[in-house]
């Protein structure tokens, strides 16, 4: 254990696993320079700790010092108090054991278990300490952003991370989606899986704006070989100079009545007028919507309606309804093309899809397009995963579905009936996760929150919004002052399954020529595969 | 004539003080500077001690000294012209025991055995000062004498006696004053009274 004295920072004195460790800092270590969220070692006599700083406070020796301040205009008698009389005291949340145990040395960090003895020295960690605990950049590990004050590289374990259903929450404008374009880009480069984006406001298939009003480049400039750009409003792309791959369409008799139900609030349905959907569907089959909207106002009509037992108000209801869909442009009679199955067909050759909406950024497009598309495309997996089981052979590729406005589809009111809530709770049973983007996560199901494996969230000041963040994460008081002292920009706390234990990065950056460069380099081997691959299906 | 540094000899031993008489009249070393005295053992046990106390009086305890001033100009005319003072004076100066060397070792803490009578009393050198200052931690025996000169004041002349060999005489003082800071942790008032006599 070679450990610098330059960065001893004081000695334990108190604390337990549940509350955290009690540090007093040494006389040569000024309060002034610490820093909430800031990583440290605590040497042990037989493990070393791995910890994180979660409150720094003053204290004095004899209360006396507090009600008759010495004269500490005078620096000698400034400088003979400081780490004597008065010193500072750090609050650890001790995360993990490092080296020491013969399970440490062979399996790398494990959790902490217990606490380090009365005294032990406490330091500032190392390079090495935090490259040991967060790993190096590799095939599976991606570099997500450094720590505060170190040039250490964080890195998250991408095909560990899509494994399960991930958050990522934040106020407005403090970068989620910034940090969601930096995590598809790893997600790319690693092969971790495959992404199909409902990106509402046409951020992530070709371009995107900064806070500063820059123009960005996003997923397809960079890799155009690996991202597909869909558009449900050609025009739109047009104007823009987006080359798009597919037009998607939808047609009237590819909605079924689930995909109603979660219109239910946006629309501003009844529950006679859902259930009367169900009904209408079962008399007219595939065709009910355009069926629906085209009957005649007609005695016929209502004698009909009598025989399904609705009622004249709710069919007024659910007519309104329809007309906000039917004024939806991308909606036609008929599609001439399976929009589903495009989607998968460049998703199984492991290419990436962005659907923009372009001028179609209302919710009820959004919910309607994100709910319809990614129901087929959870069925198809999940026959497919049933099938690759019962015959043993490979599962198809992990799907990750990115979604934006996460709280319409996941509130606790549907999240129950949505293929959202379902994917989230079954998590990766059939390879399909959610990832999820939000700016007010104690909208979203508690259950749904639970049930996220990472969350990587920025700042966040509402009391809700952070309670719900962390529900459940040991150390919750403690990482609550973490969070709400991050900055507004550039920086995130990121927590659960991928790492071994909360770190709060500065993303790494994005926007400059060099920054593409860096995303570019490390992918370059990954693009040749690519082109190898695609070469060898050309020939199947 | 008495060899470099030796300033006198003791005249009455304890375990945890001794009392010198100087070679010189007015002699006596500084108030905190550490003295050491020699045991001849097997092996030499060397005592070092703080001088806290110094007296100069007559050497017959019965009979006290008379004004004899008024028709002399001076102080020194006085002793001129009654050369004999000289020899019916005598200083003395009394040192807590501090510390101890044997076999080659320093130990801050008060030696087994106490001092002979007559033994020769040492001003100690400087790289000795240097070498003891190098722990604080006799300072606890002076804060806890019982003498008649107040623990504040002897603490504070004894560090300002040290500082004077080290270079960089503030640090010296700001180490000095943590440690008092610790040993005097509840007791603010005796710590300011100190570090008020040593500030640089």
């Amino acid at each position: 254990m070679t450990q610098q004295s330059s960065q001893r920072l004081g000695i334990v004195t108190d604390g337990s696993l549940t509350k955290g460790i009690e540090v007093r800092l040494d006389s040569s270590a000024s309060v002034e320079d610490m820093a909430v969220g800031r990583y440290v070692t605590i040497e042990g006599e037989k493990r070393r700790f791995f910890g994180m700083i979660t409150d720094i406070s003053l204290g004095v020796i004899d209360p006396k010092l507090t009600l008759t301040p010495p004269d500490v205009t005078d620096p000698f008698t400034a400088e003979v108090l400081a780490g004597t009389s008065t010193y500072g005291t750090l609050h650890i949340l001790p995360m993990l054991t490092i080296g020491g145990g013969a399970t440490d040395t062979i399996e790398g960090p494990q959790p902490v278990k217990t606490v380090p003895g009365h005294f032990s020295a406490v330091n500032q960690a190392s390079q090495q300490d935090v490259e040991l605990v967060f790993g190096g950049e590799d095939a599976r590990k991606f570099y997500i952003g450094t720590p505060l004050d170190m040039e250490t590289r964080i890195c998250l374990d991408l095909p560990e991370l899509v494994k399960r259903s991930n958050g990522i929450f934040g106020k407005s404008g403090t970068g989620k989606t910034f940090l969601t374009r930096i995590l598809l880009i790893g997600m790319l480069q690693k092969g971790a899986a495959a992404n199909l984006i409902f990106d509402m406001h046409s951020e992530y298939g070709w371009s995107g704006t900064s806070e500063g009003g820059r123009t960005v480049k996003a997923l397809k400039q960079l890799f155009p070989e690996q991202v597909a750009v869909f558009t449900l409003d050609e025009a739109n792309a047009k104007r823009r100079r987006v080359s798009t791959d597919f037009v998607v369409r939808i047609g009237y008799d590819e909605i079924e009545p689930e995909d109603m139900t979660l219109l239910r609030q946006t629309l501003n349905l009844t529950e006679p007028a859902v259930e009367a959907i169900y009904q209408l569907s079962r008399k007219f089959g595939r065709n009910w919507l355009q069926s629906t909207l085209g009957l005649p106002e007609s005695e016929e009509t209502e004698e009909m309606l009598k025989g399904l037992s609705i009622h004249e108000s709710t069919f007024q209801n659910l007519l309104r309804g329809l007309h906000t869909i039917e004024r939806l442009p991308f909606l036609m009679p008929h599609s001439p093309d399976n929009t589903v199955k495009r989607i998968l067909e460049y998703l199984d050759r492991g290419i990436n899809v962005v659907l923009e909406f372009g001028r179609y950024t209302d919710i009820t497009a959004y919910v309607l397009v994100a709910n319809l598309l990614t129901r087929r495309i959870y069925a198809q997996y999940r026959e497919r995963m049933e099938k690759a089981m019962a015959e043993d052979t490979a599962p198809p590729h992990p799907l990750v579905i990115t979604i934006e406005e996460a709280h319409r589809f996941l509130n606790p009111g549907v999240s129950s009936q949505t293929i959202f809530g379902t994917i989230a709770r079954e998590m990766r049973k059939y390879n399909v996760t959610l990832l999820v983007i939000d700016q007010r996560p104690s909208g979203i199901d508690d259950e749904v929150m639970s049930q996220l494996g990472t969350k990587i969230t920025c700042l966040l000041d509402n009391e809700r919004d952070i309670d719900s963040v962390l529900s459940g994460v040991p150390g919750k008081n403690e990482l609550k002052s973490v969070l709400a002292r991050l900055e507004s920009r550039q920086q995130a706390l990121i927590f659960g399954h991928a790492v071994p234990m909360p770190v709060v990065v500065r993303t790494r950056e994005y926007g400059s020529p060099e920054s593409y460069k860096d995303f570019l380099s490390p992918g370059q081997t990954d693009t040749k595969k690519q082109t190898q691959k695609d070469i060898e299906e050309l020939w199947k | 004539m008495a060899e470099l540094g030796r300033v006198g000899e003791v005249i009455e031993a304890s375990t945890t003080e001794f009392v010198a008489q100087c070679y010189e009249l007015y002699q006596s070393p500084p108030l905190g500077s550490l003295v050491k005295t020699i045991l001849p053992l097997e092996e030499p046990l060397e005592m070092y001690g703080i001088v806290y106390n110094a007296v100069t009086s007559s050497l017959e305890p019965g009979r006290r000294p008379i004004a004899r001033g008024k028709d002399e100009t001076s102080e020194e005319e006085i002793y001129r012209s009654s050369p004999q003072l000289l020899k019916l004076l005598r200083t003395e100066f009394s040192a807590l025991m501090v510390g101890h060397r044997q076999n080659g070792k320093l130990y801050r803490y008060l030696p087994p055995k106490p001092p002979r009578i007559h033994g020769f009393v040492y001003l100690c050198s400087d790289d000795e000062v240097v070498e003891f200052g190098q722990s604080f931690s006799f300072l606890n025996i002076l804060l806890n004498a019982h003498l008649p000169v107040s623990a504040e004041e002897l603490v504070a002349a004894t560090l300002r006696q040290m500082s004077q060999v080290y270079d960089d005489r503030s640090r010296f003082m700001v180490t000095a004053g943590k440690e008092l800071a610790i040993l005097l942790g509840g007791e603010l008032n005796r710590l300011k009274a100190i570090l008020g006599r040593i500030k640089p």
